[in-house]
């Protein structure tokens, strides 16, 4: 039953876009993936190693220049621009985990703010990758996938974003089941008491900032080629880094699937009030935004996750509830 | 500048040491506080120095319905929900300023505060003086209302240990309440100072909100005192970096110095956890 449900979800999600031919839909579903996965790559270090880091923008950002600047400079299709940033990703991810995992709770929240913010203000000021200008990715035509540029249709953006959320999905399922999951959900717990049972506290936390500094990027990448331009402003900006674990937050921390369902009830949410009342120029989208943030935060604090387990048990409770019944 | 963010940190740093949260509002606040000082100085023609009493009150109450509204139901939630609840509510604020004030740039024209002084040949503007002095003044006030008043040593107790506080008999539901009320005064007090020299805009408070959360973990989170040190050296450190160094990279330097010192001493320079 439940096997049949997801094999029919992912049959769904497959053939969205032959349906779908507009771009909107196309577009939104592009982001679910991209924030899906992002939130994803965020929740195996803040999720499931108790390290909540509000930088996560620096890495995406990361991802993003490396491989447009390879392209721009080396003529290097973005697929190894996407390894490139990945790797630089984790190099940088293990530089800034060396001072930042001595500390903890709050001060490790703000010492990350503090790290993203530098990034941002070192990239604004660093005239070979344009500074605050910006870089354009250069326009290819026609399309083609070792460029990964699309200007016709967003079907392949589609499916690539899909790859991108089933790695991040992947690599969390396997981390969860493996030791070094373990590990990882001992030192949420309990710093302390890990490192007595013997977990190698500092390395375990550089393994799981590296996994996700490293799916980050490559969701940087993909933002690159998906928008063709990119700014200091876009890919490195607190706002970001904030939304990417609010996405998380809002769908379920420390779980595999609560960052895509966050990611699919935020995103819709905000494109849609955006389009619905962003032309106004009054800003009023955001003005719900923040109240649904709130009215979520009160009622939900462990995610909709939570809310939709209940519903499952009770489906699952009146089933069987049922089946007793008919039986008798 | 380094007093003022004292003050507006010091409201930050009194409510985590209360409940051991972060207030991810308080930039919010300081804005709404710039623009009860302008529409104080607009409409009633009130100047900054004679607002600065209804800014607190109004930041006051402003702390109390927060604290009723929203954080009083999420004080047994993780803490990730609670930084959620206080993000959302600074979305929710500063886009309603967006919504109702628009995105100009607003300034208070002629304050009575105006012009500069020279200091053996240094020039200061006199707003910046007078933001100063009244900034260490209602610090001052703060300072003495926490250690010598009897209200103030319940809300003191109830920050160092909350269930001895409530077997004490303290209403630690009221110290709580009370705690963003005073927090919301004091951004109350420095946004009234602000508006004296700086543009009221809807966005005026992310800057002025990161440098507070730096001086409070600076400081130490929840040490009141350590906060008002800590927001001098950050002030100091800023308009310095900003004379040696290209000013672009001043919050930068101001960031660095916060990692440099928490790498030494990890709870902060006086912090207690």
């Amino acid at each position: 039953m439940k096997r049949a449900l997801a094999a029919l979800l992912l049959l769904a999600v497959l053939a969205f876009p032959l349906v779908f031919t507009q771009p909107f839909p196309r577009h939104i579903m592009i982001m679910i993936f991209l924030y899906g996965a992002l939130a994803t790559a965020w929740n195996i270090l803040a999720g499931y190693c108790g390290q909540i880091s509000l930088g996560h923008a620096v890495y995406f950002g990361i991802g993003a220049y490396t491989s447009t600047m390879l392209v721009r400079e080396a003529a290097l299709t973005p697929w190894l621009g996407m390894v490139a940033g990945a790797a630089l990703a984790v190099a940088v991810s293990q530089a800034i985990g060396y001072p930042v995992f001595r500390l903890r709770g709050h001060y490790f929240a703000i010492a990350t703010i503090g790290f993203g913010e530098i990034v941002q203000t070192l990239v604004l000021n660093w005239d070979w990758v344009g500074g605050a200008r910006g870089l354009f990715v250069p326009i290819v035509r026609p399309d083609s996938l070792l460029n990964l540029q699309f200007h016709e249709s967003k079907a392949v953006y589609y499916y690539i974003a899909l790859g991108l959320l089933a790695l991040a999905l992947g690599t969390t399922r396997w981390i969860e089941r493996a030791r070094r999951g373990y590990y990882f959900r001992a030192i949420k717990e309990d710093q302390d008491a890990a490192a007595s049972l013997g977990v190698r506290v500092a390395r375990e936390k550089h393994a799981a900032i590296a996994v996700s500094a490293a799916l980050t990027a490559l969701g940087g990448t993909f933002w690159a080629q998906y928008v063709l331009f990119i700014d200091p402003e876009s890919v490195f900006p607190l706002a970001l880094s904030i939304l990417i674990c609010l996405v998380a937050v809002l769908g379920g921390v420390g779980s595999l699937w609560g960052p895509l369902l966050g990611a699919a009830v935020l995103v819709p949410l905000s494109e849609g009030t955006r389009v619905m009342l962003g032309g106004t120029g009054k800003a009023l989208d955001l003005v719900i935004y923040g109240a649904l943030i709130m009215i979520i935060a009160v009622f939900q604090p462990a995610g909709l996750i939570g809310l939709v387990r209940r519903i499952g048990r009770r489906a699952a409770a009146a089933a069987t509830g049922a089946r007793r019944e008919s039986a008798a | 500048m380094g007093f003022v963010y004292a003050l507006v940190a010091a409201g930050l740093s009194l409510i985590f040491g209360l409940m051991e949260l972060v207030n991810f509002a308080h930039g919010e606040f300081l804005m709404l506080a710039m623009y009860v000082a302008f529409f104080a100085w607009a409409l009633a023609g009130l100047d900054p120095v004679v607002a600065l009493p209804v800014c607190a009150a109004a930041l006051g109450g402003l702390g109390w319905l927060a604290y009723h509204g929203l954080i009083r139901r999420v004080l047994g939630a993780p803490m990730l929900a609670q930084i959620f609840a206080t993000f959302g509510l600074g979305v929710f604020l500063r886009n309603s300023a967006h919504f109702a004030f628009g995105v100009d740039f607003l300034t208070i024209q002629d304050p009575w505060l105006a012009g500069r002084v020279s200091v053996g040949g240094l020039f200061i503007g006199l707003p910046q003086v007078g933001a100063a002095v009244a900034a260490m003044g209602a610090f001052l006030g703060l300072y003495l209302f926490l250690s010598r008043s009897e209200t103030g040593l319940a809300l003191t107790a109830t920050a160092q240990d909350r269930q001895a506080a409530s077997l004490m008999g303290i209403d630690t539901q009221r110290m709580f309440a009370l705690g963003w009320v005073i927090g919301g005064a004091c951004v109350g007090v420095a946004g009234a100072l602000l508006a004296m020299f700086f543009y009221i805009y809807p966005d005026v408070g992310g800057p002025f909100a990161l440098l507070a959360y730096v001086t409070v973990a600076l400081g130490g989170f929840g040490n009141v005192p350590a906060t008002l040190l800590a927001g001098i050296v950050v002030g100091l450190v800023e308009a310095l970096a900003g004379l040696l160094i290209p000013p672009a990279f001043k919050y930068s330097v101001v960031f660095g110095l916060y990692l440099a010192v928490v790498l030494w001493r990890p709870q902060g320079l006086f912090g207690r956890f």
